[in-house]
């Protein structure tokens, strides 16, 4: 009765190539977006905003760049991790060397150093396809950590071999470090991470984002339509790596402060990797969805046994959620393989035609 | 001019100097070769037979020797327990194929391989609530299993072969035999080599996928449980063996996904190259390259050979 597409006309070309065509939806984000603006940051305790809001919202940034990489273009990669890295360590070296630089612009242009190491890695694309390049695609996340723990120069031969973020400015406030308040953190992350998934959202439905789902769909056939696979694969590979790489330095300077190479190994890959299959594969909003899921499931789980009192020790909750988590991440392939995002496409099917059942 | 010398020249002037060591380096590589072809078994096993690209066997492997030593623990005799150890392997096989693939028949690849990755999730924390999480020893001398060393005289110079390697080199062997008379000789055997030709096929000739998943996914586990053994026998068991998972999977792309004889030359390969380069190339970048050496071995041989070595050419079709 109030989700109606009917009666809506458009009467200009502009109006026809919205990313949101219907009022509703329009609406709809509006809502989504004041409330992530105004009310969370208003309403929400620290604690929610630090261990749950801000990760979520960054690794939904890197799940949008694996997503264009294996949901758009169809090459599946286990690098996530180590291209966040890159992005991260980037950033590091970036405001050392520029330590006045707006802080804010130079994590957006660590993006750049990783989509290069991107482009290198997925040289092997041109050559080889599905499995045997998802683990040509772990040579990257292997070297890359090798390459954090023993060149020196990337964390400043500091003796812990951390990099520990420094407290940096921009446009006023402090924005890094341990001085920033959660709240300013968490919009300068939420701010970057809308800005880029709607930049996403337009490059997917363009010309380049059309090639991609071409080549994933069938690359041969791609190939001889006259599509350059070289050209079109490495920019996907530079895309997602950009991405990943802005989520990396996100990740480390505006929510863990201090990393050391182990916060960029092969589980974070495969961490992104759920989101993006639970969410969705090919669908922006699945990856939001994926993130907050797969990263609100063990918070939940935790909280779970504490709350009604059962006396089990630490470690025997650690180990029975990652159980659980494993189950249900089978569970959930085996309901919805579609992941969360089809979900939402069902509800918006029923709603067109609510209240009548057909 | 240094480097050039330290990278072309100095490390073959170093193996013609010393051979007897060069031949040492070569069997120790060979010796880790054969675990790494023997994981890469396992994976091979259940990909030709099932398509599914299984993430969980490194967690298989930990996870039978992990019941071996608990069950031994708690008071079963050594065979007893490697005896129940099977048991449970051929449990989890019948379960995961109940529980997880055949719901899943039929899905596109990367959702059975997240699946698998579900399973591994599912094993580390079920491995580690049982049995704990601490490192335990490997039960080699209950097992009858050798210790020691054979020394023999080269030109002169100690040669040292540790009995374990030996062991499980002749293990390995006999493994591989009797499984390449299991696929090419038992009724079993054939109606496994159809299904991992084709799926649909093999079913109108009225074989049973369920069933053949289930015998391929035990016949991994007993791969698994032996692969277990040897390993741990080296170090001790917890579950950061699993990292040896990710070390058999260059294996894989070299040898190719289809291929038992792939598996184990490409194991083989990677064995002998890594230890090589480690000693006589590693020092040049610092040491420790052997986390990433192996996949860059196994990229060197796809850039000629993008289906491996042994794999079966692809042919596309518009």
């Amino acid at each position: 009765m109030f989700y109606r597409e009917t009666g809506q006309f458009k009467t200009s070309y502009a109006a026809d190539q919205a990313i949101f065509p219907i009022l509703q939806d329009r609406a709809g984000i509006a809502v989504i977006l004041v409330a992530a603006f105004v009310l969370i940051p208003w309403l929400g305790s620290d604690f929610f905003l630090t261990s749950i809001m801000i990760p979520v919202i960054i690794f939904a940034l890197a799940a949008v760049g694996l997503n264009i990489l294996t949901g758009y273009a169809g090459q599946l990669s286990l690098g996530t991790g180590a291209f966040m890295g890159v992005g991260a360590y980037a950033c590091y070296k970036l405001t050392t060397i520029f330590p006045e630089a707006n802080i804010i612009l130079l994590m957006v242009l660590s993006g750049f150093f990783s989509a290069g190491i991107g482009v290198i890695f997925g040289l092997p694309s041109l050559r080889i396809k599905g499995f045997y390049l998802a683990i040509a695609t772990l040579a990257a996340q292997f070297f890359l950590e090798w390459c954090f723990i023993r060149i020196g120069w990337l964390y400043n031969y500091n003796p812990s071999g951390a990099i520990e973020v420094p407290q940096r400015e921009a446009f006023g406030m402090i924005v890094t470090g341990p001085a920033a308040t959660p709240e300013v953190r968490y919009l300068v992350a939420l701010t970057i991470v809308v800005t880029m998934t709607w930049l996403a959202s337009n490059l997917i439905r363009g010309r380049i984002g059309r090639q991609w789902m071409m080549v994933r769909d069938m690359d041969i056939a791609a190939e001889l339509m006259g599509i350059r696979m070289l050209r079109t694969k490495l920019l996907a590979f530079a895309v997602s790596s950009f991405y990943c790489g802005v989520a990396g330095a996100l990740l480390v300077f505006l929510w863990y402060g201090a990393a050391e190479p182990s916060a960029f190994a092969i589980r974070v890959s495969f961490l992104v990797l759920f989101m993006i299959i639970i969410g969705g594969l090919g669908s922006l909003m699945g990856c939001f969805l994926g993130a907050a899921f797969i990263w609100g499931l063990p918070v939940v789980l935790r909280y779970i046994p504490e709350a009604m009192g059962l006396g089990l020790s630490a470690t025997a909750v650690e180990h029975i959620a990652q159980m659980i988590i494993g189950a249900l991440i089978i569970f959930f392939l085996i309901v919805e393989p579609h992941g969360l995002a089809r979900l939402w496409r069902i509800a918006k099917q029923k709603l067109l035609v609510w209240p009548f059942p057909y | 001019m240094d480097l050039l010398y330290d990278i072309f020249v100095n490390p073959f002037v170093m193996m013609a100097d010393r051979p007897v060591f060069l031949l040492k380096v070569i069997w120790e590589g060979l010796a880790a070769g054969v675990l790494y072809a023997l994981i890469a078994l396992g994976f091979v096993l259940i990909f030709k037979a099932s398509g599914v690209f299984n993430f969980a066997q490194g967690i298989m492997v930990v996870f039978a020797a992990l019941t071996l030593v608990g069950m031994y623990a708690l008071g079963m005799p050594a065979y007893v327990a490697l005896l129940f150890t099977i048991g449970v392997m051929y449990l989890l096989a019948v379960s995961v194929e109940r529980l997880v693939l055949r719901p899943l028949v039929n899905q596109p690849d990367i959702i059975l391989f997240m699946a698998t990755i579900g399973l591994t999730y599912f094993l580390i924390g079920f491995g580690e609530f049982v049995f704990g999480g601490e490192p335990k020893v490997m039960i080699t001398e209950e097992l009858g299993l050798p210790r020691g060393i054979y020394r023999f005289e080269i030109a002169g110079q100690p040669l040292i072969l540790q009995k374990l390697d030996v062991a499980a080199t002749i293990i390995a062997v006999i493994m591989v035999a009797a499984l390449a008379v299991f696929f090419n000789k038992t009724r079993i055997g054939r109606a496994l080599r159809a299904v991992a030709d084709d799926h649909q096929a093999a079913l109108s000739v009225g074989i049973s996928l369920n069933q053949i998943w289930v015998i391929v996914w035990f016949a991994a586990g007993i791969v698994a449980l032996v692969t277990g053994i040897m390993w741990s026998a080296k170090s001790d068991v917890s579950f950061a063996l699993e990292i040896i998972a990710l070390r058999a999977l260059p294996v894989l792309i070299l040898g190719g996904f289809t291929s038992i004889p792939g598996a184990i030359i490409g194991g083989l390969i990677i064995g002998v190259g890594e230890k090589i380069g480690e000693l006589y190339w590693g020092h040049l970048l610092g040491g420790g390259i052997d986390s990433w050496l192996a996949y860059f071995i196994a990229l060197a041989f796809l850039l000629f050979r993008p289906q491996g070595l042994f794999g079966e050419k692809i042919i596309e079709r518009v």
